[in-house]
């Protein structure tokens, strides 16, 4: 490595936002022809250092080196005449423009579209995408509209590729598409840096990691000599335990008996289709399945938040009382005296109101108790001042609004909030998304201690390691149907692949 | 490539302390006294600091103008307030004008058909009941449109104010005196009957007492009851309402109902309390001047009573200078706007700060 020099140098970057600082003395060097993998909990300060070196932020102090020359990038633009482009976890896409038509957006050349989609193709071939220039944005896939973003900044020339969390979005088979088409730009002499939380992805793919913690460069290691231990003990600062726990259930009794749902939204599309299956008490049930594909019409539905075509829902109590739960809305519910929580997947869109503090976002399930006509405003701030100190969510104060915290606390706050009520029912959509593994491993804790009390946990989830190692039961939906109901002790990531891109009977077929 | 660093940037601000906050506001307002003394300067020759002294003059001049300052406060913030929740529930509600003139006919109707027959008190009560009960109509009426079929309520409530106008132009016809004039003139000129009582010797303090408890009321609604942290989640997200198990079509027309009832409170101060007449202008736009005074006050009714202080103020100044200077009537309005131009972006330099590059010698 030494031999090298670097295509891209780092040099004591500091950025700070008022009092915070993201980002403090950086120094970093990326080679031709790598894979660097960038690795850090949630606000270590990864995405306000690509932002600088993407141009979106400029550096407080520090300098950076292109090739060995000092350079200033101080907009996007100057990052992409340099060679650098960066995919951002969301996409900047124009939806009714075709993938030709986006990637030649803004450039300066004189538009022929027919020569584009060619060179476009050629890169494509080149690399091994799979797309259609003349394709639609709004026609396509999560997985087909990262390829444009990708195959945007390669147009650009880009030298140097910047992924934010490419694969948060993508299945596993996706993502080892991408990883393949990666592989192929680091032949080809371009370097790439990927941001990721998956430390498993890190290890197959990087050639080195560089670590950050608050905001500092702790250190880097070559890929072939890390190990997942390590790397999670270098990116926390402590030694963490990496065990999922599985505790066998309790004494299971029927919680929530789900009989043929069936449920189309409002475009008449068919999101569920004759989807049965029970939840037991002291049992976590895992939902697999590729995003989109029912999950969230699924939990909605039992939360009283899905306008439902047929079927039922039954709440079983513990006195085997039957309670249809369809056609209720949630405060319904709550009057049946069924205490169900819900930790939905859009945490500041649903579960929690942006602009608020955590303190008011405590009494946002429970503010209508009592008979006085003003809101108790003691409770809350004292079931938001104990989360913070049990969940140790980081966080200027109980006032502070909530869509000023990182991701993590966001999380934090949410399933506090929904596990302080004594559920019997825990539903969680991708309790974990966006999360670093030592908030992810406090998030599967949680939700464990509430299996062990005998809570029925329904567990939407993507990261098919975690569904196997933390779930009783697996069921997996494909298209808006159950494709397989599995034991998790016996099945492997394979057999759940298969079922999230394939029907039952299509499986037996083959 | 050698670009050469931008020498200046901008970066958020974390929070800022109040007193800094206070110090940029009045760094901005200093600015936008400056400018307007120099534009002063240039357009009519006169001396910035006599105009000035003028505005105020126009305002605290004469115990008489002190309370019409007072009083016309007093009015504008009762709209404001009647805006505030709808506002912070993100219903655009621009028929403050509309509601309010409806309250106004309502109060007119009942001094002018039933004055005469029933003792005072009981037709001031009957004022009081129809004023609001008119106000609540007009604004319900976009509000169910929109929690029934979502409609847009800005065009709504703004179409209803043309409506009030024109109905209330109606009855001016109708009830006109003398025949032929056009206007109604003053109501119950000898009688009295459906006037308020004033306190002491101040035809304005009843209506500024009014307004002052509205603003408490409001404050305390909006900031401690259950009612209040509703309306403000539906305002966030409509779909954290549903997921929280709030009726939000229920929470859209009961806050509606709440602002127009406010505005109809507006219209009757008006009609009982100061100028015993109806007139199709009688509200002057404080509909809409109210959109301004509860943003500019972020919704909070103390703060509201300070911004409609400032909007007042600018106003009767801006009125004074032109009579006393003889000066064209826009001469007034462009002050008023350049001193909120300044005000408002003031705003900016709250939430953001511009720092000088440091060059790359200093920072290595």
């Amino acid at each position: 490595m030494d031999a090298k020099t670097p295509v891209l140098g780092l040099s004591h970057l500091t950025k700070r936002f008022g009092k915070v600082v993201a980002n403090e003395d950086v120094c970093l060097d990326v080679y031709e022809g790598e894979i660097l993998a960038l690795l850090g909990e949630n606000g270590s300060g990864k995405t306000t250092l690509m932002n600088m070196i993407s141009g979106i932020y400029f550096p407080d102090e520090g300098e950076i080196y292109f090739k060995g020359e000092p350079v200033v990038i101080a907009s996007p633009k100057d990052a992409f005449s340099l060679g650098i482009g960066m995919i951002h976890q969301h996409f900047k896409l124009v939806d009714i423009l075709s993938a030709t038509e986006n990637i030649i957006l803004g450039m300066e050349e004189k538009p022929d579209l027919n020569k584009s989609a060619d060179r476009i193709k050629a890169i494509c071939e080149k690399y091994g995408f799979d797309i259609d220039p003349y394709k639609k944005i709004y026609e396509m896939s999560v997985s087909e509209k990262q390829t444009v973003e990708i195959v945007k900044v390669l147009y650009r020339g880009a030298q140097l590729l910047i992924l934010d969390e490419p694969t948060a979005v993508l299945t596993p088979q996706e993502t080892e598409k991408l990883f393949e088409v990666l592989r192929n730009m680091k032949k080809d002499g371009k370097s790439v840096i990927i941001i990721t939380h998956k430390l498993q992805e890190v290890l197959d793919i990087s050639d080195r990691v560089a670590i950050l913690r608050k905001g500092r460069y702790i250190c880097d290691v070559e890929t072939a000599s890390a190990n997942v231990q390590e790397l999670t003990d270098a990116m926390v600062g402590h030694s963490v335990s990496l065990n999922i726990e599985r505790p066998e259930p309790v004494n299971p009794k029927k919680r929530i008996v789900v009989e043929n749902l069936t449920v189309f939204d409002e475009e008449g599309v068919c999101k569920l289709k004759d989807v049965s299956f029970t939840a037991k008490s002291g049992e976590i049930i895992g939902i697999a399945g590729i995003a989109g594909n029912g999950q969230k019409e699924l939990l909605e539905a039992i939360a009283g938040l899905q306008q439902v075509d047929s079927g039922h829902i039954y709440y079983i109590g513990d006195d085997k009382s039957r309670q249809e739960l369809i056609g209720k809305d949630p405060l319904e519910i709550m009057d049946l005296g069924v205490s169900l929580s819900f930790v939905p997947e859009d945490r500041l869109g649903m579960g929690l109101v942006a602009n608020m503090g955590l303190a008011d976002n405590m009494m946002l399930r429970s503010f209508r108790k009592g008979n006085s006509v003003f809101t108790d405003r003691k409770r809350p701030r004292e079931l938001a001042a104990s989360i913070v100190e049990r969940l140790e969510v980081n966080t200027p104060g109980i006032a502070t609004m909530v869509r000023k915290l990182s991701g993590g606390n966001v999380q934090k706050v949410l399933v506090g909030r929904e596990i302080s009520t004594a559920p019997t029912v825990l539903l969680t959509a991708y309790a974990v998304r966006g999360l670093d593994i030592n908030s992810s491993y406090t998030i599967y804790d949680l939700i464990n201690q509430q299996k062990k009390a005998g809570v029925a946990v329904v567990y939407v989830g993507e990261d098919l390691d975690v569904l196997l190692e933390l779930c009783d039961r697996i069921l997996v939906l494909c298209d808006g149907q159950v494709s397989g109901l599995l034991d998790a002790r016996e099945t492997d990531k394979r057999e759940v692949g298969y079922l999230m891109t394939n029907l039952r009977g299509e499986a037996h077929a083959q | 490539m050698h670009n050469k660093a931008p020498r200046f940037y901008i970066a958020r601000r974390g929070d800022i302390l109040w007193y800094k906050a206070w110090g940029i506001r009045a760094i901005a307002i200093a600015l936008a006294l400056l400018l307007c003394g120099f534009i002063t300067m240039a357009a009519t020759g006169l001396d910035p600091i006599k105009v000035y002294v003028t505005m105020l003059d126009g305002n605290f001049g004469t115990s008489r103008r002190f309370w019409m300052l007072l009083q016309n406060m007093a009015i504008l913030l009762c709209v404001s307030l009647a805006l505030a929740p709808a506002f912070r529930m993100h219903f655009w509600n621009l028929g403050g004008d509309g509601q309010s003139l409806m309250g106004a006919l309502g109060a007119a109707a009942c001094m002018i058909c039933i004055g005469d027959r029933i003792p005072n008190v009981l037709l001031i009560i009957i004022m009081i009941a129809v004023s609001i009960s008119c106000g609540i109509i007009w604004a319900v009426i976009p509000a169910y449109f929109k929690a029934r079929f979502g409609t847009n309520e800005t065009l709504f409530t703004l179409m209803m104010n043309y409506v009030a106008t024109q109905l209330v132009a109606f009855f001016v016809i109708i009830w006109e005196v003398p025949k032929g004039s056009g206007k109604i003139g003053i109501i119950n000129q000898s009688t009295q009957a459906g006037w308020f009582p004033q306190i002491g010797t101040n035809k304005y303090l009843l209506n500024i007492i009014i307004v002052l408890f509205i603003t408490v009321f409001i404050f305390i609604y909006m900031r401690y009851s259950k009612h209040g942290y509703e309306l403000a989640v539906v305002g966030e997200s409509e779909a954290t309402a549903r997921y929280a198990g709030i009726k939000i079509n229920r929470v859209i027309i009961r806050t509606m109902a709440l602002s127009g009832a406010i505005c109809g409170i507006t219209g009757l101060l008006l009609v009982g309390g100061t100028d015993h007449t109806l007139t199709t202008t009688i509200v002057a736009g404080r509909g809409f001047t109210g959109v301004m005074v509860a943003w500019l006050a972020k919704f909070n009714p103390f703060v509201m009573i300070a911004t409609t202080f400032l909007l007042v103020f600018l106003e009767r100044g801006s009125a004074e200078i032109t009579t006393i200077f003889g000066l064209n009537q826009s001469f007034g309005d462009i002050i008023t706007g350049i001193i909120l131009f300044f005000i408002l972006s003031s705003d900016f330099f709250l939430n953001y700060k511009i720092t000088k590059t440091k060059t790359q010698k200093e920072a290595a």
